[in-house]
């Protein structure tokens, strides 16, 4: 179907942008409240005696603040912590409880690369969740970190606000405050009726084995035969041997899936339960499920902006911002929906309706438009959830993902990195507006001086060294190419999108790429680590440099960072960084197998 | 340093005081919520017929005789429909992997449905679903079958449309996701009124 006969659709975008807009001032003041240490919330009476307790037995004094280098410790200690901790439940998983399938210990180089993805926010996945990880690892584990790496990221973005915010002061607010509250009246209570709605839907949250059903038709299938060690059994000439498998049971995944679901989705998170992610109908059983997964991935960070408006009391400031990511998102998704109905031209010549669009790696109860919806706000966010299989999109549906990553995830974002990326961005254009009319930049009467551009590039430039940095180079070794599963442009595009997933903390993947070897675990690992830490210090670096400078007085001349006017500039500088950045590198993925998939015959 | 070192017990404490209340106290409450709330759904909406688990509402599972409506293909583990290894192909659209099996899967699908030999199919009924468990098929994709099941169940294909218009769900509050036909409750209501 061209996707303008496709009414169901445009009514649900209507509906989606509608209610995020709705959602966006209620969300930001309560955030305002929340990362206020004396702000007050409906849940005080319930919860300010456990955040008393979080206080006493860390014997932090939450009215004392600290300047940028304090909370950088900070964080920095907690997040080397909160790693080892996961590191050693993945290491040791089959000597710890809950774990009725007794699956084994992660190997080393799979437990650094997941422990570090949770960590960052980031939820790359190089295993299967069902077939690897233990209830207690999911649970414990990896739950841990979708929540403290989210209030983590909305910590950094409030510290970076209050930066903008203040003037002549050195501290910035504390760390270990801005953590327990995030968690304990934002993130929890959200969680806990979001979770309790996701099982309504037929979520699952139970600590039972997995189930054996009994199948109504049972039949038999050739498999490759396999030894007592899982090597593939070779005949005479090298050709595997297969074998007939008579099929008369099914057994069925089990555990407490709604729990981690639920902050999975909202901490902009997205490391699946289950290896289908938000596709497996457990993990995302209906199209209402599915719409509420994905009106929570932008909540938080839409949120983040009226927050932003109101500190700086400039609200009209806040929703030139929010504008400028609308913008980009809409155009994502359009870009990305129009794609995937069309479809795959060379199915349609083998017989396939050209009207069903590319159904391949999708799930009939989301459709076209949903999994070209969910998988523009994933990526536009730093979520990484999948409701259908990226690596089987068509060539430049595939690309809108991929570009959402490169782009800097700065629409809207995820929780808390996307605000502090698109603060940086903001700064940048500011500093490029000045260029153009020759006069001091500044932002919201605060200069922007040279530490304060050169912090913003150091951000800007990681991300792209990185990406295009890992990315060649696992193009020309020998391990790289070996993990893919598709040849041709596509095998690049695989890569790409590794490491642009890792070093944006995204978690997505072209998932076809066997990624759990020692050199991509530990490369996409380093991305990761870079990615996260290499933007989140300049962040703060450039939240206390702010914080520091006084305040002038605006004036005629200042320039004015509302209004449609600056919202084009700010949708220019991010892109154009990014176009100039990844467009040599995209060009030879996924748009040359766009001409190929049009202009030509080719296969792989 | 001495800084760093003091930082460092500070956040092994947080992190054990965070790591009870976000993975020990959180995930207890939901789960007593959902096992006295939902309990059929908490516990995998699985079906029971003569007291044994014969599969769950949500998940796919295979069926090639021609009495009974097929699923869309798999890719869940090696022999496919495998619920705990769930998975797409990930084969890009260039793959002669992918466009080898779908050519395959169009010609039996014409034969074993009746088709002309340039009838076009849907697209669902020979690409291979995000999980490998989707448990729907669409409606087009359904009724293209129908003659072949009526015709292997003695029914009259009027009869037939009714169930599998009975079965159908539509668009959730009437506008999310698509419309779709759960594969397996359709075929136990045909087991069911046989």
């Amino acid at each position: 179907m061209r996707i303008f006969d496709d009414t169901f659709g445009w009514a649900q975008l209507a509906v989606f942008t509608g209610l995020l807009l709705l959602l966006t001032r209620p969300t930001g003041v309560y955030l305002f409240q929340v990362l206020d240490a004396q702000g007050k919330t409906f849940l005080d009476p319930v919860l300010r005696p456990v955040e008393r307790c979080f206080y006493f037995l860390l014997g932090a004094d939450p009215k004392k603040e600290q300047d940028w280098k304090q909370y950088t410790i900070s964080l920095l200690a907690f997040s080397l912590a909160g790693t080892l901790f996961t590191y050693a439940i993945l290491r040791m998983q089959h000597v710890l409880p809950l774990n009725p399938q007794g699956l084994g210990p992660f190997s080393d180089h799979l437990a650094f690369n997941t422990a570090v993805s949770f960590m960052t926010n980031t939820n790359w996945q190089s295993y299967g969740g069902e077939s690897t990880a233990s209830y207690f690892s999911q649970m414990v584990g990896l739950a841990f970190h979708n929540f403290v790496s989210a209030a983590t990221g909305i910590a950094v973005a409030a510290v970076l606000v209050r930066g903008i915010a203040r003037h002549s002061a050195k501290a910035i607010g504390n760390f270990w405050v801005d953590l327990v509250r995030l968690n304990l009246y934002l993130l929890l209570p959200a969680s806990i009726v979001y979770a309790v709605f996701l099982v309504s839907q037929g979520m699952i949250q139970n600590f039972k084995p997995y189930d054996t059903a009994q199948i109504l038709d049972p039949y038999t299938v050739e498999v490759v035969k396999k030894d007592d060690n899982g090597d593939v059994v070779k005949g005479a000439p090298g050709n595997p041997v297969t074998e007939e498998r008579k099929i008369d049971t099914q057994t069925i995944v089990q555990g407490p899936m709604a729990s981690q679901v639920a902050i999975k989705m909202l901490g902009t998170n997205g490391g699946g339960f289950t290896n289908a992610n938000a596709s497996h109908p457990y993990e995302n059983p209906t199209p209402l499920s599915n719409f509420i997964q994905i009106l929570s991935i932008f909540l938080i960070p839409s949120g983040l902006t009226y927050y932003l408006g109101r500190m700086v009391k400039n609200q009209r400031h806040g929703w030139a911002v929010w504008g400028a990511m609308a913008a980009v998102f809409l155009m994502g998704v359009v870009a990305c929906w129009w794609a995937e109905s069309a479809g795959n031209p060379r199915l349609h010549a083998l017989g396939v309706e050209a009207g069903s669009g590319n159904m391949e790696g999708k799930e009939v109860r989301f459709g076209i438009f949903n999994s070209a919806l969910f998988a523009t706000v994933t990526t536009d966010a730093s979520c990484g959830a999948v409701n259908s299989m990226h690596d089987s999109f068509t060539p430049l549906g595939g690309l809108i993902p991929l570009l959402n990553i490169q782009l800097g995830e700065v629409v809207f974002g995820g929780v808390g990195a996307g605000l502090y990326g698109t603060l940086v961005f903001v700064v940048l254009a500011v500093f490029l507006a000045g260029l153009m009319v020759g006069r001091t930049p500044e932002y919201l009467g605060k200069k922007i001086e040279a530490t304060d551009v050169k912090l913003s590039v150091l951000f800007v430039m990681a991300a792209a060294f990185s990406i295009l940095g890992f990315t060649a180079w696992a193009a020309v070794s020998a391990w790289g190419p070996a993990a893919l599963n598709n040849a041709g442009p596509h095998g690049l595009s695989e890569m790409l999108y590794a490491y642009s997933s890792g070093t944006g903390n995204n978690g997505s993947a072209f998932a076809g790429l066997t990624a759990n070897t020692y050199w991509y675990n530990t490369t996409i690992g380093l991305a990761m680590l870079i990615g996260r830490f290499i933007m989140i210090i300049p962040a703060l670096a450039l939240a206390g440099n702010l914080a520091r400078k006084k305040r002038a007085a605006a004036t005629g001349g200042s320039f004015p960072v509302s209004g449609p006017l600056f919202s084009v500039l700010l949708l220019g500088t991010i892109l154009i960084v990014g176009a100039l950045t990844f467009f040599p590198a995209l060009s030879l993925g996924p748009i040359v197998e766009h001409f190929q998939m049009t202009g030509s015959s080719i296969t792989y | 340093m001495k800084n760093m070192l003091s930082e460092l017990r500070v956040a092994v404490v947080a992190t054990l005081f965070l790591a009870v209340v976000l993975c020990g106290v959180y995930p207890l409450v939901v789960w007593a919520l959902s096992q006295g709330l939902f309990p059929h759904e908490a516990n995998g909406s699985l079906i029971q017929r003569g007291g044994t688990v014969v599969g769950s509402e949500l998940i796919a599972q295979n069926f090639g005789s021609p009495k009974y409506f097929h699923p869309r293909p798999s890719a869940a583990g090696e022999a496919g429909y495998d619920a705990g290894n769930s998975s797409g192909t990930n084969l890009g659209p260039l793959s002669k992997k992918l466009t080898d099996a779908v050519k395959e899967r169009v010609e039996a699908y014409r034969a074993e449905n009746g088709l002309a030999p340039d009838a076009r199919v849907p697209a669902d009924a020979v690409t291979s679903s995000s999980s490998g468990l989707d448990p729907h098929i669409s409606l087009r994709n359904a009724f293209l079958q129908a003659p072949r099941v009526a015709q292997a169940r003695g029914l009259d294909s009027e009869a037939l449309e009714k169930i599998i218009r009975a079965i159908t769900e539509g668009r959730d509050v009437g506008v999310f996701g698509e419309p779709r036909v759960n594969v397996l409750k359709l075929n136990l209501a045909l087991d069911k009124k046989m």
